[in-house]
């Protein structure tokens, strides 16, 4: 279910690390939480982001969420598919879901993040 | 709904439900020495018959609604057809609230979904709000609207925008790092485009232009708009006299981004300064940062047609303190007024009534400028209020106009320094050939 190779944070935001470039979306646990999704908020390119600070705004028929940064670095790409399809989101979050990539500022930041093991017995804890 | 008040019981029952033993238990929280520790200095409680007179003999001292009266300046009389108080009036409509319980309140959200399709066509624009409280506040929320879509720090206003539209944005942004500039006005009356485009830079957010303008005159919204969008800033553009866009080219298709207003002028009467409507619409790409509730189009599970109150998640019971705005509610029964007049006049309708606005004003405005000492002060185009510019000053002229039961226009001193000698008239449709030519005549007699 949830890929071996990516990290994880407590927002339910996970990452894949290639080289220097992150690539960030939110996690099937949130995804299916949230809803069906109606619009995605996306940021602009270029935009220098701090571990935690608002990436955009995830919006469903039935919430709005905040989507956070687990790293920092800048905006190189954002998922343009997102503006007239949202729904990817739902259908892949871990793939086409993607919601921006960012160029790395400090490798160390990833080291905090969760791997899979630890995201998954975290959602056991949320579930028991 | 019961109204019947507590009993003493009930009141102890409570108290002791929430652990107090008494109501003064409830204030705890507030310091001692804020508090009132006397009774209130109101006068005896008075019978129906005594509270009757008392209103009665203060509702005698207006003398406005028996005067002519030749005021506008951001507050116009219409003629109001009687089919709007009438259905207004009908007890299926009779609230002033958006409801909050939208799906079973079918035929309100109708209305609102009316409205709303009124205000795009009369300003051109794609989306409209179910409305806002007035015309200051709207001006406001598009202002914060255009901060958030463009997040740069400066916002260019009109000086020709109503001055109390003007403090009410100050107002709302006195603790926002945003910085508000005001550019003058020229000879003719509109936005001075020199300084507009000197003033406007990277930093600039959004310019905010009247038409008509408070000195009456209509901007050149087309020129003005060019060069806002050449800095990528949004184009505000501001209706104080809804009656204009009877006539005037809808403020979308000569460029404005956001067009926000006041709305008295569709069917609400003069009431001491209230109630009154403020609309608001933009083009459709900005929705999601749109302000206020908005009702939309769908169908039922029987395919049915219906309304729902949508992109709720802009709003503050959903997005919390990230809301486009703290405004959950809107001016429903005002927005009910408007729609009533509007449908009840058609686009026809709203035609002939601004042309005769326009041309009532034009033969109050040549008739006094013929006057000599009164002179016509600024030169650009203008719909149902004009500047006059008195030789000798205004206030003899204000003072013998009212000594005859007319009140003249709006002495422009207090708001404008440099025009300390000039009045804002305002001649609508009300006004008959007869009225003009008698506060014309008054005129003459004073000057000469």
């Amino acid at each position: 279910m949830y890929p071996k190779d990516y990290r994880y944070t407590k927002e339910h935001e996970w990452v894949r690390v290639e080289g220097d470039t992150a690539t960030i979306g939110i996690t099937e646990f949130a995804q299916k939480q949230l809803g069906d999704v109606v619009y995605v908020e996306l940021p602009a390119v270029g935009k220098a982001l701090e571990v935690h600070q608002t990436i955009g705004v995830v919006e469903s028929v039935k919430a709005v969420s905040d989507v956070y940064s687990p790293l920092s670095g800048e905006v190189i790409a954002v998922n343009e598919d997102l503006n007239n399809s949202p729904e990817t989101l739902n259908q892949d979050p871990h793939g086409k879901g993607w919601i921006i990539r960012l160029r790395l500022k400090n490798s160390a930041d990833w080291e905090a993040l969760m791997t899979v093991g630890d995201y998954e017995r975290f959602l056991e804890g949320l579930a028991s | 709904m019961s109204y019947i008040s507590l009993s003493e019981q009930d009141k102890k029952e409570m108290l002791a439900r929430v652990g107090v033993s008494s109501p003064d238990d409830l204030f705890c929280c507030i310091p001692e020495g804020i508090r009132l520790k006397k009774e209130l200095r109101l006068p005896p409680p008075l019978t129906e018959t005594e509270l009757l007179r008392h209103f009665e003999t203060l509702g005698r001292k207006n003398k406005e609604s028996a005067q002519l009266s030749f005021l506008g300046a951001g507050a116009y009389r219409h003629h109001i057809p009687y089919i709007v108080d009438y259905l207004s009036s009908r007890g299926e409509f009779i609230s002033p609230y958006t409801p909050y319980q939208p799906e079973v309140s079918q035929g309100t959200l109708q209305v609102i979904f009316e409205y709303q399709t009124l205000i795009c066509q009369l300003t051109g624009l794609e989306i409209a709000n179910a409305s806002l409280y007035d015309g200051a506040s709207a001006v406001a929320e598009a202002v914060l609207m255009a901060e958030r879509l463009k997040g740069r720090p400066k916002i260019l206003v009109a000086g020709s925008l109503h001055p109390q539209y003007r403090e009410v944005v100050r107002t709302y942004l006195r603790n926002l790092p945003l910085r508000v500039e005001e550019m003058g006005y020229d000879a003719k009356g509109q936005v001075d485009i020199e300084t507009l485009k000197q003033k406007i830079d990277g930093d600039t957010s959004a310019v905010v232009c009247q038409s008509p303008n408070f000195l009456g005159v209509v901007e050149n919204l087309d020129r003005l708009s060019e060069v806002v969008h050449q800095h990528q800033a949004l184009f505000v553009v501001v209706v104080a006299e809804a009656a204009s866009l009877g006539i005037l080219q809808p403020p979308g298709a000569a460029g404005a981004d956001i067009v926000a207003g006041e709305g008295q002028s569709l069917g609400l009467p003069l009431s001491f300064g209230g109630p009154s409507l403020g609309f608001m619409a933009c083009r459709k790409e900005y929705i999601r940062q749109f302000p206020g509730r908005i009702a939309g189009e769908t169908k039922d599970i029987e395919g049915k047609r219906g309304f729902v109150l949508t992109l709720s998640t802009r709003e503050q019971h959903i997005r919390r303190e990230k809301a486009t705005s703290n405004i959950c509610t809107n001016q429903a029964w005002c927005a009910l007024k408007a729609t009533i007049f509007l449908e009840a006049l058609g686009q026809d309708g709203m035609h002939e009534l601004a042309y005769q606005n326009i041309q009532k004003a034009h033969y109050a405005l040549e008739s006094l400028a013929a006057i000599r000492g009164v002179r016509r002060k600024f030169g650009g185009p203008v719909f149902n209020e004009f500047v006059l510019e008195f030789e000798s000053g205004y206030s003899k002229i204000q003072n013998r106009l009212l000594a005859n039961g007319i009140i003249g226009g709006l002495a422009l001193g207090p708001y404008y320094p440099a025009l300390k000698d000039c009045a804002l008239f305002c001649v609508t449709e009300t006004h008959s050939k007869d009225d003009i030519d008698r506060l014309a005549g008054l005129v003459v007699e004073v000057v000469r």
